[in-house]
């Protein structure tokens, strides 16, 4: 210790960059906290959902006698008996002005179109009595053929989903770069180039699969109604279920406590949201409905489901010349909230990180008798850079070239920011080639090359291969003007509010809602820097209409883009309305004023200074404040971006296969993302690794199942895989840092780039280790058997059969009505 | 996810566990561990009237030794299998195999005579009690009887245990000899079932295989022994070639399923590929 003071230890350490554990995390992984299903009010009933067992038919009749005489049930509904009152499920995004949306009534009323759809609801005293009372409802069904292939469903003679509706075609999209002014002439380019790649490739359907299983609780109080969900989108959810219901906005506070993840599949109104909304205010009870894991597999929304045919055109030396799109989008039997946007926002990434001259993009939104699809992690940008990822694989072996070289050849370069794509977006900041140089390095990708060519030689039953992904996507969900010129039924601004508390704390509120990125601890981590206050002093509220009471909540790698920023403005505006009363306090000209490390001090006059802390008691007590202003210096801030922010990096993966059995196995994975300034890069690790697994796990492991009457038999963990841990391999990850100009965070956003870039770094991996065999495609998840097939049988492995595995006794197929079935004499000692 | 109302009965011994499981009613289920149990209970697959639950009977837990024989108690739990000193010296293949079984949870409270007694057919255990020749000691309300595990397992989730018995525990005959032993387990993620699996124990005699026992999980409603292997490897050289050439008929006589992790003839190939690399590595190859 020295008495004289340096200066550069003394200032105050910035929180911006610190990896700080996450305040969130003790009381979210010891569950001190409130779930929604934790939730119990006095009088309070539970709800119960009778789901139909056929994928497609028609309701011939409804038995609910011997259901309501069972013990502790209070009533029962029918999808009939509340069909005056429930509207249909919101779709906002109706993408072209002829898009055609059934209605997707909560309850149906006349006709199922998915297995697991819900037909009546029961209520009762106990959660037992309500499961119990399911199997009592006796539903006829007249089947219908269902219809689960999309492009047998496209045909002209296809049969149909909905029969009111002249086809199974929901809507037509089209983006085409030389109609917008972005590109030249699609089809001319085609007919010019020298070499044209075409691939079918399929995305195939996934099951968000968040922790916590969805759950709702309504409390009416006179007029009033609370209502409790584990939801990603309180905001949006009360002002949808005010327009589907009719319950005034007003009348409406919507609550999404502590929420165990979402990855989008709780960015929804879910028809059991409405449903318990119009049951308390029919029984004027509060009214708790929380799903079981089957319910969640079952009926929650999927994502992705893409059959993507894609046309890739070049010159011999590799410079692209065109790409063409061509989707067919699986909507599910209806249209949730952002349904058939998906495929619609990925549509401008097709074209990534390259130059094409010329572009276009048509979907085709199918509907089919299977659960809706809808944001996904990713949510359209996944599927758009699997596509590219692996057509730029496939058109390097065309060409004979190095897969890199080719993007490399292609790729925009550094100095080339800010540059305007094809598809028209407006990349902001970045370096492809450093990136790429770094994850090369990571990796070790000359030692591993070398292992392939010995591996090769001496014809190794386990093959190594090495596939890359250089991605891009957009974040920061999104200008509003954008949204607008996308048919968007809402903006894409944040909102937050900083409260000074009188004690020197900081109350702040934000309109992003967390369910489990860590919120609390990177707007602390900016508010300290930005107010000069200790992280600790900082709380941040989240979650409730009645706190937070603006916001648009959290997807889209929106949170730090646009809610952050919101933050900081707020800040910037506490700081201005500050300064105000400490120039009336330390007698000093407003212009005279510093403010650093949380006081404002009169330049040249050392001692002369106050504390923001003491600005804040000093406004509460309102002694003494300058004339004109009101005693408060809490302010708010609504940031609307002008432009998204494009997240990219290069992913690396190493895939032993083993020809043998056809199993994969990652035997390295480096990526180096550049996701603009790092906040918290603990948090921004983590987000990283998790988008990795989840992305890894469509290319290897998950899949949603149908059989060929509808049913999902992947209706268990069993037959759905999520890796875990012991599945992953360990992650090289780095990163470069190009701040975002778009927003003074410089952040880009995190949440979703591991999730969209790893998926095809993997396949093209595993395609990379056996192309030599002749494998051209595999399709996903790699199965082992589907490599086997590829690699012994030629083909991309084909479909796997759609029974599920008889471990538990078939559980998968497990009835959806709770009834007993012939197979509930299974078990072990029969 | 909640199983329908039961009564629930937890006896001390063996035979007030037989006489609770003649009192219970129409339909009585035996719980041991409840991993397999409970699952199917919840998705409503099963809705016992009365569950008799073995947890508290404590002569059914435990290995001994009796000579030329391990005796397993039905109730030891999977993660006492595993640790088991006798098991370790005698037995290692019931270890080797109970170790690739479902997660640590679970193998803290699922049995051995559970899974024996579930006959689960992607289930790791049965084909190896089925390789290991193990008896089974069973009780009833007219004594006890033994079974073979050849004649144990009958069909999908079946065995020879008739309404009102109960699997007390498995006889394992010690391996005499220079024998080696391996579970290879083909799975896609850690923690999940066999896909297909094949157990071997092969005692080698002067750079010979003078006895191979398979057991495969897996490829048929009830485990199988890979008896053409078994022969072509009775007296064959203990060298790669006659050992790949052996597996080549690991599949004959199995009827695997089709399901989505594995269609019937990629099963029969699997079968081959782990039979060749088990045999190999319990033959020290
Ligand atoms: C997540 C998970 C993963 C798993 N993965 C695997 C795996 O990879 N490999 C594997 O082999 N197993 C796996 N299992 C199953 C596990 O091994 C079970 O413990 C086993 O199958 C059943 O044992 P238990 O003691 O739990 O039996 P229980 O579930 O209690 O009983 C199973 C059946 O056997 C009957 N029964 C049990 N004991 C007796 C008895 N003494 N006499 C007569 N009848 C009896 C019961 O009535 C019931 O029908 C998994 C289980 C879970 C939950």
């Amino acid at each position: 210790m020295t008495l004289t003071e340096d200066p550069a230890t003394t200032a105050v350490e910035k929180e911006v960059g610190k990896a700080r554990r996450r305040k969130e995390d003790a009381r979210l992984i010891t569950g001190r906290t409130t779930w929604t299903d934790n939730m119990v009010l006095p009088g309070m009933l539970h709800m119960s959902v009778v789901r139909s067992p056929v994928a497609h038919g028609k309701i011939s009749s409804i038995d609910v006698s011997a259901a309501k005489a069972a013990p502790g049930v209070v009533a029962v509904f029918t999808g009939r008996d509340i069909a005056d009152e429930q509207g249909s499920i919101p779709c906002a995004w109706p993408v072209t002005p002829d898009m055609v949306n059934p209605g997707h009534p909560s309850l149906a009323v006349d006709e199922v179109n998915h297995v697991g759809e819900g037909v009546a609801v029961i209520i009762a005293r106990s959660r037992a009595a309500a499961a119990d009372a399911i199997e009592l409802v006796d539903v006829d069904y007249e089947p219908l053929p269902p219809v689960l292939d999309m492009e047998e469903a496209v045909k002209a003679d296809a049969d149909l989903c909905h029969d009111h509706t002249q086809s199974n075609t929901s809507y037509h999209f089209v983006f085409d770069a030389g109609e917008a002014g972005t590109g030249t002439d699609t089809e001319q380019a085609f007919a010019d180039a020298e070499v044209v790649v075409s691939r079918r490739f399929v995305n195939q359907r996934l099951i968000p699969a968040f922790m916590e299983p969805r759950s709702v609780v309504v409390q009416p109080q006179g007029d009033n109604y609370t209502m409790w969900s584990a939801t990603q989108v309180p905001h949006i959810l009360r002002v949808m279920l005010a327009s589907v219901t009719g319950v005034p906005e007003h009348k409406l506070r919507v609550i999404a406590p502590d929420v165990g993840g979402g990855f989008g599949g709780k960015l929804q109104v879910n028809p059991e949201e409405v449903i318990a909304l119009l049951v308390a205010r029919r029984l004027g009870k509060p009214v708790k409905w929380t799903e079981t894991r089957s319910e969640s597999l079952m009926t929650a929304h999927h994502g992705r489901d893409q059959i993507q045919y894609v046309d890739i055109a070049s010159d011999r030396e590799g410079n692209v010349k065109a790409l063409r799109v061509r989707l067919l989008a699986d909507m599910g039997a209806y249209l949730r909230l952002i349904t058939p946007g998906v495929p619609a926002l990925g549509a401008f990434m097709f074209p990534a990180i390259y130059k094409f001259p010329a572009y276009r993009f048509e979907c085709d939104g199918v509907f089919t008798n299977k659960v809706p699809t809808d944001a996904y992690r990713g949510a359209g940008r996944p599927e758009a850079t699997f596509a590219i990822e692996r057509i730029m694989d496939e058109l390097a072996v065309e060409l004979g070239m190095d897969p890199l070289e080719l993007r490399r050849k292609n790729w925009i370069q550094a100095q080339e920011f800010p540059f305007t794509t094809v598809a028209g977006l407006e990349y902001d900041s970045g370096d492809y080639e450093t990136a790429t140089q770094q994850a090369l390095e990571l990796i070790g990708y000359d030692e591993l090359r070398e292992e392939q060519r010995r591996r090769r030689e001496s014809n190794d039953p386990v093959q190594l291969g090495i596939g890359f992904s250089t991605f891009t996507e957009m974040c920061g969900l999104a200008p509003s003007r954008v949204l607008g010129s996308l048919s968007f039924g809402a903006g894409g601004w944040e909102h937050a509010a900083i409260r000074m508390l009188p004690t020197g704390k900081v109350e702040v509120v934000t309109g992003s809602t967390p369910h489990g990125q860590g919120h609390e601890t990177a707007w602390s981590q900016l508010v300290a820097d930005a107010l000069g206050v200790p992280f600790e002093d900082v709380e941040v509220l989240h979650g409730d209409t009645a706190i937070a009471t603006k916001g648009l909540d959290t997807y889209g790698s929106r949170s730090l883009v646009v809610g952050g920023t919101a933050v900081v403005k707020a800040a910037e505006k506490v700081i201005a309305k500050a300064r105000k009363v400490a120039a009336h306090l330390l007698e000093a000209n407003e212009d005279d004023l510093e403010f650093a490390d949380g006081r404002f001090s009169v330049r040249g006059t050392p001692g002369a200074s106050l504390a923001i802390q003491e600005i804040a008691l000093a406004v509460f007590a309102a002694h003494d404040y300058p004339e004109g202003i009101e005693p408060s210096i809490d302010a708010d801030a609504t940031f609307d971006p002008v432009n998204f922010s494009f997240p990219h990096g290069t992913h690396i993966c190493a895939m032993e296969v083993d020809t043998d059995t056809g199993f994969v196995k990652i035997r390295k994975y480096a990526c180096v993302d550049d996701v603009g300034t790092i906040v918290n890069p603990l948090i921004v690790e983590g987000q990283v690794h998790g988008g990795l697994a989840q992305g890894i796990a469509q290319a290897l492991y998950e899949e949603a199942v149908y059989d060929a009457d509808g049913n999902l038999t992947t209706g268990t963990f069993v037959d759905y895989l999520v890796p875990s841990a012991a599945d992953l391999p360990h992650f090289d990850t780095g990163n470069t840092v190009h701040e975002a100009p778009g927003n003074p965070i410089g952040a880009k956003g995190v949440g979703e780039a591991g999730c969209i870039a790893s998926t095809p770094a993997v396949v093209n991996a595993a395609l990379d280790a056996v192309r030599h065999l002749g494998v051209s495609d595999i399709r996903m998840p790699l199965t082992p058997e589907r490599v086997w097939r590829a690699i012994h049988q030629g083909g991309d492995g084909g479909d796997r059969a759609a029974a599920g595995t008889n471990a538990y006794g078939g559980a998968s197929t497990e009835s959806t009505t709770g009834v007993s079935t012939p197979a509930s004499s299974l078990g072990g000692d029969r | 996810m909640i199983p329908a109302a039961f009564e629930y009965v937890r006896p001390t011994t063996v035979d007030e566990a037989v006489q609770a499981v003649a009192e219970g009613g129409e339909d009585v289920k035996i719980m041991a561990g409840g991993q397999s149990l409970i699952p199917v209970m919840r998705l409503r697959l099963a809705a016992p009237e009365t569950v008799v639950d073995l947890g508290r009977v404590a002569e059914m837990r435990g290995v001994r030794d009796e000579g030329d024989a391990l005796v397993i108690g039905a109730m030891t739990t999977h993660a006492e299998v595993v640790t088991d000193p006798l098991i370790a010296q005698h037995a290692k293949l019931i270890a080797e195999a109970t170790e690739t079984v479902a997660d640590r949870q679970t193998r803290r409270r699922g049995t051995f005579g559970g899974a024996l007694a579930h006959a689960d057919p992607a289930g790791d255990l049965p084909a190896v009690a089925l390789a290991l020749d193990a008896q089974m000691v069973i009780a009833g309300p007219s004594g006890r009887r033994t079974v073979p595990a050849s004649e144990f397992f009958v069909d999908y989730l079946t065995t020879t245990l008739d309404e009102g018995e109960v699997l007390v525990e498995i006889r394992v005959p010690k391996l005499a000899g220079d024998w080696g032993v391996r579970y290879e387990k083909f799975n896609r993620v850690a923690q999940a079932w066999s896909i297909v699996a094949v157990a071997a124990a092969v005692r080698r005699e002067n750079g010979h295989i003078a006895e191979a026992r398979i057991g495969l999980t897996n490829m048929g409603p009830t485990p199988l022994r890979a008896s053409a292997t078994e022969a072509a490897l009775a007296g064959a050289a203990a060298s790669p070639d006659a050992v790949a050439q052996a597996a080549r008929s690991a599949a004959e006589g199995t009827s695997p399923s089709s399901d989505l992790n594995a269609q019937a003839d990629y099963r029969e190939h699997l079968a081959q590929v782990l039979t060749r690399r088990a045999v190999a590595t319990a033959a020290g190859l």
